[in-house]
């Protein structure tokens, strides 16, 4: 069709979705929340059924690796609230990832992928992926002719996060879009930061979207998992440069999965290639407790963003912070992006940078107390760390700036905790480096009279 | 699959299957502005029990060469071909349709009898009127017309994004696949609906089974039965708490029913 924008149905809204998508009354127990099929694997009626299961030619469960009733609800939740055509959990975000990349990537093939990505992402394209000869070229992701000057005869992906790791630069996810598709390839997005609730990137044009589910989606920091939710939009045949979809697949009869399963090509085959042989497949405990956090996503993410938006603006007017990065403040580089593609806000993840280097930074963060010290984004409580005396402790000065990772550089997950509870708590923390400062500048003082 | 027909391609699925020059034949024709993959269940089921399965894709769809036809008459003219270079040596055949296919099959049961032996007609209607507003979104290529038509095809379990095959979303699911269409095939699809009539058709005589689902908003239920009242031979299966998108709804029941009337 002429206007062949990704227009989703026009049916239940977002916050129906989030409470009850992928879900409907237990018909035998009547139960109302979803159950937990705390179960490996499921009765066949007959051995026609059974081989019809294993054929895909029937609908239904088998194993849970494969596939498992409490998991499904969680993945056709994904999967309405990101428009996609289906999705498959897995049992971490990196899991998804992996999938992802493997459903349609093999040995001599490349990613064109934005430098800014989290730190796991680049460990594993960059120096994993890599041992199983898929190589990995990364760009400033505000660039779009770096993408393009990086795109070769052997890419088959395009790939970056919705706000990028640390620096919180805004994707123009249409602008790469169009570029991938030029190309003829298929876009793929980590929205971990946003959620389907700030961002739909299939809507923007992405194709393919990963989470990490243990962030907000499940929003209470209890469990870790997974999303891999395909848009169903790319043409795999459009080329010859997807053969895992366009050709037939000799690990399940030969079966030519963008023939026979149109729109779903994709899902299809990362469900019956990747989750059965890697076997990265989630807990359906887990699954349920991120189906728990999901009825809560539009009323948690309205309050982390405005918390957010208060917390980063009390930040940005204090003495000891040198700047603040985050894309709901005009000074942002990218606000005006943010403004069109982020309407309802850019989460609650950002970074600030305290005067005084990797000292301030370690003196700001030991002396917080409402805010933890810990290795976790998206919980409902205010996480902090500061990556130049923990995760990057061993990393010189030199190459965390080449990182774009400053030495006083702090970054919070701003939680739902009352805001001027926040806002004191890091008040009370500045104090104490400005107080270094103070001290400081009094030795300097005596030292010259 | 591509096959060639009076020199143009025609796209199909096999169902993944490897039958015999004499297995019996099963032709799948789908609905207005889809393609072969909805069949893609009962596709797979029939050719792991032998059968020659061809899930067509009509003429400017999916991978078959356009221009896409005018009428249902012309479809199903071109269906009695596809079933003669392709099933001439097949001890039956049987034609499934869903929906716009659905004519298609009835065209074909009335007109070229020689060709079936047995019909299957899903969410059927006879006649079966688009309305308007749909009719001219379609006309003006507004994606409004996939939207409307996708929405009133699903039924209340599909609306709240729950599917009986894991993981899918069956509404988004259709909305993909109407976006495959080129421009002015839905809206010729859809004229070639509204302007069907079987009044000039002898009397259909194949056995033939009707699927109604008690949700459908497309083909209500009374319509099915009516086109059931209307044939010699025929049984009807109601689908409880499914729409008009049967095959993603209600994929198990479809196949039961299915396999029931042709396997017996
Ligand atoms: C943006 C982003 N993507 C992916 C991941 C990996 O997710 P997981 O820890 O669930 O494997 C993380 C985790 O921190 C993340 O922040």
């Amino acid at each position: 069709m002429t206007d062949s924008k990704h227009r989703g149905p026009q049916g239940m809204g977002f916050d129906t979705l989030s409470l009850h998508a992928g879900q409907v009354p237990d018909p035998t127990t009547g139960a109302r929340a979803t159950p937990i099929y705390q179960s490996a694997a499921f009765v066949f009626p007959d051995s026609d059924v059974a081989a019809g299961l294993f054929n895909i030619e029937r609908a239904g469960h088998v194993y849970s690796r494969l596939s498992n009733p409490t998991n499904a609800v969680l993945e056709e939740r994904m999967a309405a609230l990101d428009h996609g055509v289906g999705s498959v959990v897995t049992a971490s975000g990196q899991a998804a990832l992996h999938l992802a990349i493997t459903t349609i990537l093999s040995a001599g093939d490349h990613i064109v992928s934005s430098r800014s990505v989290y730190g796991g992402t680049h460990n594993l394209l960059e120096y994993t992926m890599s041992r199983f000869g898929i190589s990995t070229t990364f760009v400033d992701p505000r660039d779009m002719a770096a993408f393009s000057d990086a795109i070769q005869p052997n890419t088959k992906l395009v790939f970056g996060e919705v706000l990028g790791n640390p620096g919180l630069e805004v994707l123009d996810i249409p602008a790469l879009s169009e570029l991938a598709h030029t190309h003829h390839l298929p876009l793929l997005i980590d929205a971990t930061f946003v959620t389907p609730y700030l961002c739909q990137p299939i809507e923007l044009g992405a194709d393919l979207v990963v989470h990490s589910a243990t962030k907000f989606l499940s929003g209470h920091g209890v469990v870790v998992g997974g999303v891999v939710v395909d848009g169903g939009t790319f043409d795999w045949q459009s080329s010859d440069k997807f053969p895992t979809l366009s050709e037939p697949y000799v690990g399940f009869h030969n079966l030519v999965f963008a023939d026979e399963f149109g729109p779903a090509a994709f899902i299809t085959r990362a469900r019956k290639e990747g989750i059965r042989d890697f076997g990265a497949c989630m807990a359906p405990m887990t699954a349920f407790q991120i189906l728990q956090g999901l009825e809560t996503l539009p009323l948690r993410m309205q309050k982390h963003v405005a918390n957010a938006m208060e917390v980063a603006a009390y930040l940005e007017q204090h003495a000891m912070v040198e700047s603040v990065s985050y894309p709901g403040l005009p000074s942002h580089p990218d606000y005006e992006l943010a403004q069109k593609m982020l309407p309802k806000g850019c989460g609650a993840v950002f970074s600030f940078e305290i005067k005084g280097g990797r000292e301030a930074g370690r003196a700001f963060i030991e002396s917080l107390n409402v805010f933890s010290h810990l290795a976790n984004v998206g919980d409902a409580k205010s996480l902090v760390i500061h990556p130049a005396s923990t995760t990057h402790h061993r990393v010189d000065e030199e190459s965390l700036l080449a990182s774009g990772i400053g030495p006083g550089l702090v970054r919070l997950s701003v939680g739902l905790e009352d805001a001027k509870d926040l806002i004191n708590d890091l008040k009370a923390g500045l104090r104490v480096v400005e107080k270094m400062h103070e001290q400081a500048a009094a030795q300097q003082a005596e030292k010259v009279s | 699959m591509i096959i060639q027909l009076d020199g143009k391609n025609v796209g199909f699925s096999n169902g993944s299957g490897h039958p015999a020059e004499s297995a019996p034949a099963i032709f799948f024709v789908h609905g207005a502005g889809m393609d072969h993959s909805v069949w893609v269940m009962p596709a797979r089921y029939f050719a792991r029990h032998g059968y020659r399965v061809m899930a067509l894709d009509l003429p400017g769809h999916g991978r078959s060469e356009g221009p896409a036809l005018d009428s249902v008459d012309a479809m199903a003219d071109w269906l009695a071909r596809v079933i003669e270079i392709s099933a001439a040596h097949a001890k039956e055949v049987t034609v499934v349709g869903h929906s716009m296919g659905s004519l298609v099959g009835m065209s074909l049961a009335a007109r070229h009898p020689e060709r079936i032996d047995r019909l299957v007609l899903l969410g059927t209607s006879a006649p079966m009127p688009v309305a308007d507003v749909l009719l001219n979104a379609a006309q003006d290529n507004d994606h409004a017309a996939i939207d409307m038509a996708n929405t009133w095809s699903h039924g209340q379990r599909s609306q709240l994004g729950a599917s009986d095959n894991p993981g899918t979303s069956n509404l988004h699911m259709g909305e993909r696949l109407l976006e495959r269409v080129a421009d002015d095939v839905y809206f010729k699809d859809f004229s070639a609906c509204n302007g069907f009539t079987t009044k000039d058709y002898a009397p259909i005589l194949a056995p033939t089974l009707v699927m109604t689902g008690d949700e459908d908003k497309m083909t209500p239920p009374r319509a099915g039965m009516a086109v059931a009242g209307m044939l010699k031979s025929s049984q009807v299966t109601h689908l409880r708490g499914c729409g008009h998108s049967m095959l993603s709804e209600q994929p198990n029941q479809v196949l039961d029913a299915l396999s029931a009337f042709i396997r017996g």
